[in-house]
């Protein structure tokens, strides 16, 4: 009998026009939807004119402005105005509201399709039911000027998650527990494959931190199938694919969600995760609540359930940086906003935030912060003596409120 | 070539850390590789040494101007016994060797080798042994072969 195929090599077979492709094959696809930030297209734009003067579909292409916004020196300006002379040139939509990875889940990405980001997290959309993937600059310039790029087929492997997380764990904790076990490089070159019955109980803003976080085992992308929830969520854009029953996978783990705990990615090392009574106590300067892995709705709202007529520690600084201006628009019709400031937060404009390092909550030598982000490597949000640790937005929302690292459940 | 040896899992906020990655200007990102991870690198790495790492090589984020530092400073080629995914890429496509060596162990800092290219061997002359590095597969050795990215789309997709 023939061998079936996954959803990811049937995405590439699509896209690649074959009947059919394998893990090992080398293939260009043309690409449905590519982006990039204003971080990695002023290389970018370096790379594309020396391919081609006209990018070959506007409509196809976003530029978003998120990593710094709005610019904080003279520098920063510099390569944010040639980045919109360059769009507007070539009839590219400049967007300012939010992290890239976030706004195409809201507006753009579909099923099925191929997406290609220049930013690493670009794996966050798989939740989306797309094959998407990070690039560098000269990658997407290519793309920018050709709508096609070079992929080697991916060998897949499935993580089937079954049961009901206990209280306090949330899409977070499970996807730190997976990158423990794995390794930070255990994944390398591979698709991750999502499913069991988990995946359906959760909602769309955690199966995106989910598959947001598997570049962080070395993955090239995460992926679920599409449910109502994913076709509701995206419109019904696109077209559903699924695996073959008879697909082929590497490899197949399961896990039961009522084994995992509340978990924390100690410095400097995103697979360094221990369990949260393992760090419990540890006095904390910062706390950050945000990005394109925990700055969605669904995490403003649990930190303000949390925060609701308390206050942070005088001790520490609580940031929140919305996801997108959507999730910032919905959080001030809930309310949560206002919580959080009562709280003693400090809220900044939808973007990428304290995240890399570069502005709105820059670390200062030995400082510790707790953040929602996904990588805590030395010097990622400051200076290279700070300590960065890793949680849910529970976590950190009860430890801003303790001063230092706190189980959540006992908020809960 | 002289050798500059890293561990492993060496990423791209080591390399090029975000609060200095705001240029890109080659001769500006040359002075910030491993700025605050090893401060001497950039003020005395010389055109044509090598860097010899361990597993997992690049990872982290996309920026190419990890790869691109690197380069700029002289950096003819990096051994690692593994490289992360889009560091790889991004290495292959600006011309800058990435060379996969499961033996990278044998080589330490400061130890004179020479790469050929085109056998795959790497000769340790301070150690007087020879390891194998991995063979790249067809499609990138024709990326290698255009020096680059964009020459091999300029060739190939662009008419």
């Amino acid at each position: 009998m023939k061998m079936g195929m996954t959803m990811t090599e049937k995405i590439l077979s699509r896209a690649s026009n074959k009947s059919r492709v394998s893990p090992g094959d080398f293939i260009v696809v043309n690409v449905d939807l590519a982006y990039s930030h204003d971080s990695t297209t002023p290389l970018a734009i370096k790379s594309f004119y020396n391919v081609a003067d006209r990018v070959f579909n506007p409509s196809k292409i976003k530029i978003f402005f998120d990593h710094v916004i709005p610019s904080p020196n003279v520098d920063v300006a510099e390569l944010h105005k040639k980045i919109r002379e360059f769009a507007n040139k070539q009839g590219i939509d400049v967007i300012c509201e939010g992290v890239c990875h976030q706004v195409v889940a809201e507006k753009f990405a579909s099923m099925g399709q191929v997406i290609i980001g220049a930013d690493s997290h670009t794996c966050t959309l798989g939740a989306l039911n797309s094959f998407a993937t990070g690039v560098g600059s000269t990658d997407i310039a290519c793309v920018y000027a050709t709508g096609k790029i070079w992929l080697r087929v991916p060998e897949s492997i499935k993580i089937r998650i079954d049961g009901k997380p206990r209280k306090g764990v949330f899409a977070k904790d499970i996807i730190l527990s997976i990158i423990g076990e794995f390794g930070g490089n255990g994944l390398t070159y591979k698709a991750v494959e999502f499913c069991g019955s988990l995946i359906g109980k959760l909602s769309i803003d955690s199966r995106l931190t989910i598959c947001n976080m598997v570049i962080e085992m070395g993955a090239k992308n995460g992926i679920t199938e599409a449910d109502e929830k994913v076709k509701r969520f995206v419109n019904g854009r696109g077209k559903s694919v699924v695996s073959d029953k008879n697909a082929c996978y590497e490899d197949e783990i399961a896990y039961d969600a009522s084994d995992f705990e509340p978990m924390i990615a100690c410095p400097d090392r995103v697979d360094n995760v221990k369990s949260i009574s393992e760090v419990e106590g540890l006095e904390v300067d910062q706390v950050f609540i945000g990005t394109c892995t925990n700055g969605r709705l669904e995490d403003l709202k649990i930190a303000a359930k949390i925060l609701k007529n308390r206050k942070i520690d005088k001790n520490v600084r609580l940031i929140v940086t919305p996801a997108s201006k959507k999730v910032y628009l919905e959080a001030m019709k809930q309310g949560y906003i206002e919580i959080l400031l009562k709280a003693g937060a400090i809220v900044t404009n939808p973007g990428c935030g304290a995240c890399l390092g570069r502005h709105q909550g820059v670390l200062a030598k030995d400082e510790v912060c707790l953040s929602t982000s996904n990588r805590n490597f030395e010097g990622r949000m400051g200076h290279p003596d700070a300590k960065i640790y890793l949680a849910s937005p529970a976590t950190a929302a009860v430890s801003a409120i303790e001063g230092k690292i706190t189980d959540p459940r006992c908020y809960l | 070539m002289r050798v500059w040896k890293f561990g492993d899992n060496i990423n791209t906020d080591l390399i090029t850390p975000g609060r200095y990655n705001l240029t890109t200007d080659e001769k500006q990102l040359a002075k910030v590789a491993f700025i605050e991870y090893r401060p001497e690198f950039a003020k005395n790495v010389k055109k044509g040494d090598v860097i010899v790492a361990g597993e997992n090589f690049g990872c982290g984020s996309s920026r190419e101007t990890a790869a691109l530092a690197l380069k700029a400073c002289g950096i003819k080629a990096i051994i690692a016994k593994s490289f992360s995914r889009i560091f790889f890429r991004n290495a292959i496509n600006i011309g800058l060797p990435v060379i996969i060596c499961k033996d990278a162990d044998k080589i330490e800092e400061g130890d004179e080798i020479e790469i050929d290219f085109e056998k795959g061997l790497i000769k340790n002359l301070t150690k007087r042994i020879t390891l194998k590095s991995e063979p790249y597969p067809k499609f990138v050795v024709e990326i290698i072969q255009n020096g680059g990215l964009i020459n091999f789309v300029r060739e190939r997709w662009l008419y």
